[in-house]
């Protein structure tokens, strides 16, 4: 039987802020336990909740990248629920009117073609603490660092189609938080959290009963999760049985997802708005200035990449994949003026060297400005490929600008022919019984062994000869 | 409206509130007539009303992202039943 899988997303998107949505505490990663937990954070009696201005701004910012008509108005509720790592018995939260409304994002296919994602909703809330199960002789640990981190938490209609498209779309979002400055994406670390409602049913019919996937760290995991979890429910249905509405968790060691509690009770959350705040009113100065002050978009940037660099869909899209990668490319092109070879280096070498040493763009020991100097290099025929490649490598190990290698090492390509054929000759004079053999060899042999020489040519010269006028003169000569 | 004693046992428990059997009763009654009450409110017309989030008629107040707060963890613990390597402990809690 054919089954259509539906999934939505619900994604947390940790706000970088400085401090916490509703205290002055720190919210910095890895701090030694409740070292960042202040009275407010640990739901002391008598505190107050004080709203964090950057994160109204950072809601609005990501309401106007997604095209979400702003909200001139929200509020903030409580969300009932006992749990060791939540101290007041609720988390603050929205419910009725969230900061950000419907907007929509569009996703690539694997195909090439586009689709879009629907956003119901976006609202602030704040982050529960840990709870630390092992080690504690039968008793939970508790950290409340993160009780009261401020949290977008981003929920998506129910629009993907296949685990690839929720990819897609989570890559998206995650893509956007960064590029607007509202969120690191660290999924590692958990600033980036992606929850994946999957339900199936017959193509077209009614939607099915859903179950929720949690405990999701990266893109990679999220579409396993959900191919195990589109799998175990054509099980249950093929085999005549019911899918139940509870929430799963997925296991990465052994790439399957398990029931974790069921909804049914802790789904009554008994919202009511929380009489601590006061409802959130923004004017339209206030949005208009958010809206001005957003950067280029990742979609805007890739079309502009395309049209103005002459770079194709691929290219435009790795390099525009992020907004650090995206700045680091047009500052060399700015440089260096050719946007083809820029492209071709820093997706090609730089990258490789990135990888290589477990760096990221923003650590590139290689500035924009040389790499797009030692380009211009390149394009007035001063360095060959390879030669630039030894260029590249020195500044990656810290030698200066590419004229400054250049000259310390005297990398600059030979194209004086004199110096070159004098060259050749020392090396035809060297190998005498390998130029004899050569004479008599036929042309197919002669190809193979004129390589030899331009190899011993190249070697005396350091690599710094224009392969081309080696192969001319030692043609000539032999 | 009136509610089940099933109703409020349940609506206890999710309030964690201990309710007795011979306060159920009780609670029952003085619970329905509160939803009595609302049901009353309820047929006004409030069309074109917008809904009060809060009796002040005032706008929330905002703070300055900076951070203000010092750790005092070890006033905080001195409070606290059980800590251990600077974590509050409780009562195992497992999903």
């Amino acid at each position: 039987m054919q089954w259509e899988t539906v999934i939505g997303l619900e994604i947390h998107a940790q706000l970088a802020t400085k401090s916490k949505i509703f205290s002055g505490a720190p919210t910095a990663y890895g701090a030694a336990p409740n070292t960042q937990a202040c009275a407010v954070d640990l739901g002391l009696p008598g505190v107050l909740p004080v709203l964090n201005a950057e994160v109204v701004v950072m809601g609005v910012r990501f309401g106007a990248a997604i095209g979400a008509i702003p909200q001139g108005r929200s509020v903030f509720a409580r969300k009932n629920y006992f749990y060791p790592d939540l101290p007041k018995g609720y988390q603050i939260s929205q419910y009725e009117l969230p900061i950000v409304g419907k907007g929509s994002v569009e996703i690539v296919l694997d195909d090439g073609t586009t689709k879009r994602v629907g956003v119901t909703r976006a609202h602030l809330e704040e982050d529960a603490g840990k709870s630390l199960h092992e080690d504690f002789h039968g008793l939970t640990g508790i950290d409340l660092n993160r009780a009261g981190t401020p949290l977008l938490e981003i929920v998506s209609e129910p629009d993907m189609r296949s685990a690839r498209e929720a990819v897609a779309y989570a890559r998206k979002i995650h893509q956007i938080v960064r590029y607007i400055g509202i969120c690191d994406g660290n999924m590692q670390e958990g600033s980036f959290r992606v929850d994946a409602n999957v339900s199936i049913r017959p193509p077209g019919g009614e939607l099915g009963t859903r179950a929720e996937l949690k405990n999701i760290n990266s893109f990679r995991f999220l579409e396993r999760a959900i191919n195990f979890e589109v799998e175990r429910q054509v099980d249950i249905l093929e085999a005549g049985g019911s899918v139940v509405q509870e929430t799963r968790l997925y296991d990465a060691d052994r790439d399957e997802t398990r029931a974790m509690r069921s909804k049914e009770e802790a789904n009554d959350y008994r919202y009511f708005p929380d009489p601590d705040l006061l409802p959130v009113e923004l004017d339209a100065k206030f949005v208009a200035d958010v809206v001005a002050g957003l950067p280029e978009l990742p979609d805007d940037r890739r079309q502009r990449f395309s049209s103005v660099f002459s770079l194709n869909a691929e290219d435009a899209a790795l390099l525009t994949s992020s907004r650090e990668l995206a700045d680091y490319y047009e500052a060399v092109v700015g440089v260096s003026g050719d946007a083809r070879l820029a492209a071709n280096w820093v997706m090609g070498d730089l990258a490789g060297a990135l990888n290589r040493d477990g760096l990221e763009i923003t650590d590139a020991p290689v500035a924009p400005a040389q790499l797009g100097g030692m380009l211009k290099r390149i394009s007035d025929g001063t360095l060959s490929g390879k030669l630039a490649k030894q260029v590249f490598d020195a500044m990656w190990s810290g030698a200066g600008s590419a004229d400054e290698v250049i000259l310390s090492r005297g990398l600059t390509q030979i194209t004086d022919i004199d110096a070159i054929a004098r060259q050749v000759d020392e090396v035809l004079a060297a190998n005498q019984s390998q130029v004899a053999a050569f004479r008599e060899a036929d042309d197919k042999k002669r190809a193979k062994m004129l390589g030899f020489f331009v190899g011993q040519v190249m070697k005396a010269t350091a690599g710094k000869a224009d392969p081309k006028q080696v192969n001319r003169l030692l043609r000539e000569k032999l | 409206m009136s509610l089940e004693k099933s109703q409020v046992e349940k609506i206890a428990h999710l309030a964690r509130l201990r309710v007795n059997d011979e306060e159920l009763e009780q609670v029952a009654g003085d619970l329905s007539s509160i939803l009595d009450l609302v049901e009353q409110m309820n047929a006004v017309d409030t069309r074109g009303v917008i809904p009060m989030a809060h009796p002040l008629d005032m706008v929330q107040r905002l703070r300055s992202d900076r951070v203000t707060e010092e750790d005092q963890r070890d006033l905080f613990q001195s409070i606290a039943p059980a800590t251990e390597k600077g974590l509050y402990l409780v009562p195992r809690v497992v999903e």
